[in-house]
């Protein structure tokens, strides 16, 4: 077990758990519900990896793990070399700052009656001791890197679109210059135009810092085209785990065959398949 | 003669800043077994524009077209009582939420016997005879329990099919199906979306599929209508429509799916399209 990465392993995740205890009542003993049961990977920094799964997979839940929202039942988290200690009281701002969220749902997830300016620049008021004029020049810097504008500093979330707000998220991660980005489904709720927007400004943001991204997402079309290597979660376990190429070409587990299969394909050949066999059947 | 006929559909809402164009102009109609697919954005309209037909937009909407026709009928000249008898047995609608759609004080077996007995006046034991076959034509597991189960007991997918079944209860001509899974994975997508398809395929109803994925069309539609920012930009049968798009926004829209990526960042729309597609936001931008 010492043979702890090579310097260009951002993340290394050793056999982590987690179980809930759910509580029981009159006649009823109480449960454990195995939410992740023991997943390991590692990744390089710089490259993106995607978690796919469906509802109740335990993909968010690891995502809450990395990100030290949970803490782990059992494993290891080693985050740039480093073990990290996920004992309530034992994380450090410094460890805190290197790994941040995005979640998925960005009408839910920016505070309603904090102005933008407010939204990135408190990271920077917690964590750091820079003045206050400091503070809103890094914001409004951070502003334009996402593609927004200076003039938005004091404007309130409700007068963003959704693409918008995605990017004020996104712009609030980037605040404590982070190694790790963790993405909980960052453009399922996005319309497919913005969608390709943020992808986008995702891959820029990631050339331009070096930004090593664990991607969650249950749309296949949006993981081949983003990750680097690919984890298929079904019911708490990892059942496939590979590069994309080998993920994709090549799928072992009966679920992720399941999964390409039920995935919409919009080509034309599979167009052309579906309205043949349609004729067919009204003909018989 | 088509079975839904719409011409020149107009729907306005009164915002502060005057009236808002919702739908402008729009014109679509559906043949009896077909399957049209109206796709676009959020705000495109598309929701709105069926809303209209079902007549479930609040007073407040402004509701103006040339033409409104259910099999001939103009829908506009109905009186409220004659309307409520067509909405529901005749058109029916899926809802994008399933959970939020069913009511949550009452059993799925209530729901549906609901509908039975206010359209179709059955007793009760009829009503319960239909309502199980009819979780069972919809593939839900143990009908007879289901009956007495809340929609918070059932998952995303299960209540999907409780609002299928309460949907062709009836069985409607047209039924109208409002991005009927986009709240769930794709395992369960795939699974409501063959059993929509194959219930269409035996009724022969005909059937309005709403959405914005350029996937499910290809799975599903006989027609496509791309509507945007309210309006109709194009009207195709689905292969010339992927093979041969013909207005700016489709072709921008089919550029910026992920799969047709081309070197290391996805099209966007506006390298495409000047029609200002990511519109600044209303308030922002008059401050």
């Amino acid at each position: 077990m010492s043979d702890i990465k090579t310097t260009d392993t951002m993340l290394e995740v050793r056999d982590i758990k987690r179980d809930y205890e759910l509580p029981g009542g009159f006649m009823k003993p109480k449960k454990t519900l195995h939410a992740v049961k023991g997943v390991s990977f590692s990744l390089e920094r710089g490259k993106t990896l995607a978690i796919v799964g469906e509802s109740g997979c335990g993909k968010s839940t690891l995502a809450r793990m990395i990100t030290f929202i949970d803490e782990p039942t059992s494993g290891e988290l080693i985050i740039d070399g480093k073990k990290m200690d996920t004992r309530p009281g034992h994380l450090t701002s410094e460890m805190r700052q290197k790994v941040q969220i995005i979640f998925q749902n960005p009408y839910g997830s920016l505070n309603p009656r904090q102005k933008i300016g407010d939204v990135l620049g408190e990271p920077l008021a917690i964590n750091t001791d820079l003045s206050a004029a400091e503070r809103r020049n890094r914001a409004t810097e951070m502003l334009i890197k996402v593609g927004l504008g200076p003039e938005h500093y004091n404007r309130y979330p409700h007068m963003f679109s959704g693409g918008q707000r995605q990017r004020i998220a996104i712009a609030r991660a980037l605040m404590m210059n982070p190694k790790l980005l963790v993405l909980d489904e960052p453009v399922s709720a996005l319309d497919l135009s913005v969608q390709a927007q943020v992808l986008n400004l995702l891959a820029d943001l990631q050339d331009e810092f070096n930004l090593t991204y664990v991607f969650i997402s249950h749309d296949l079309s949006v993981v081949r085209y983003i990750a680097d290597e690919v984890m298929v979660m079904y019911f708490g376990e990892a059942v496939e785990y590979g590069t994309r190429d080998e993920v994709f070409s090549n799928p072992k587990h009966e679920y992720t065959q399941t999964l390409f299969k039920a995935t919409p394909k919009a080509d034309v050949e599979s167009i052309r398949a579906r309205i043949a066999a349609k004729k067919a059947a009204s003909a018989a | 003669m088509s079975l839904l006929q719409i011409d020149n559909l107009t729907v306005e809402f009164e915002t502060a800043s005057g009236w808002f164009r919702a739908v402008d102009g729009v014109s679509i109609s559906v043949d009896k077994a077909e399957v049209l697919a109206i796709v676009g954005e959020s705000g495109s309209g598309k929701s709105v524009s069926m809303l209209a037909v079902m007549g479930l937009l609040p007073w407040t909407a402004k509701i103006t077209a040339d033409r409104m026709l259910f099999e001939g009928k103009d829908i506009q000249a109905l009186s409220g009582a004659e309307r409520r008898k067509l909405i529901g047995k005749d058109i029916a609608m899926i809802f994008q939420e399933p959970i939020a759609s069913l009511n949550p004080c009452f059993t799925v077996g209530f729901q549906i016997e609901e509908v039975l007995r206010i359209h179709l006046g059955l007793g009760k034991k009829e009503r319960q005879a239909r309502a199980i076959e009819l979780f069972k034509q919809v593939g839900l597991p143990n009908p007879e329990e289901r009956m007495h189960a809340f929609p918070h007991q059932m998952s995303g997918g299960q209540c999907q099919r409780v609002m299928i079944a309460i949907a062709i209860a009836c069985s409607p001509k047209l039924l109208i199906a409002d991005e009927p899974t986009t709240a769930l994975d794709v395992t369960i997508q795939k699974q409501i979306l063959d059993l929509i398809m194959d219930l269409q395929a035996r009724t022969g109803m005909g059937l309005i599929m709403i959405t914005h994925d350029m996937g499910v069309v290809a799975e599903t539609a006989d027609r496509v209508v791309v509507q945007y920012k309210g309006r109709k930009m194009e009207e195709a049968d689905v292969l010339s429509l992927f093979e041969n798009p013909k207005s700016n926004y489709t072709k921008a829209l089919l550029a910026a799916l992920p799969e047709n990526a081309t070197g290391d960042r996805l099209t966007t729309v506006s390298a495409f399209f000047d029609g200002n597609p990511e519109p600044a936001p209303s308030a922002g931008a008059s401050a």
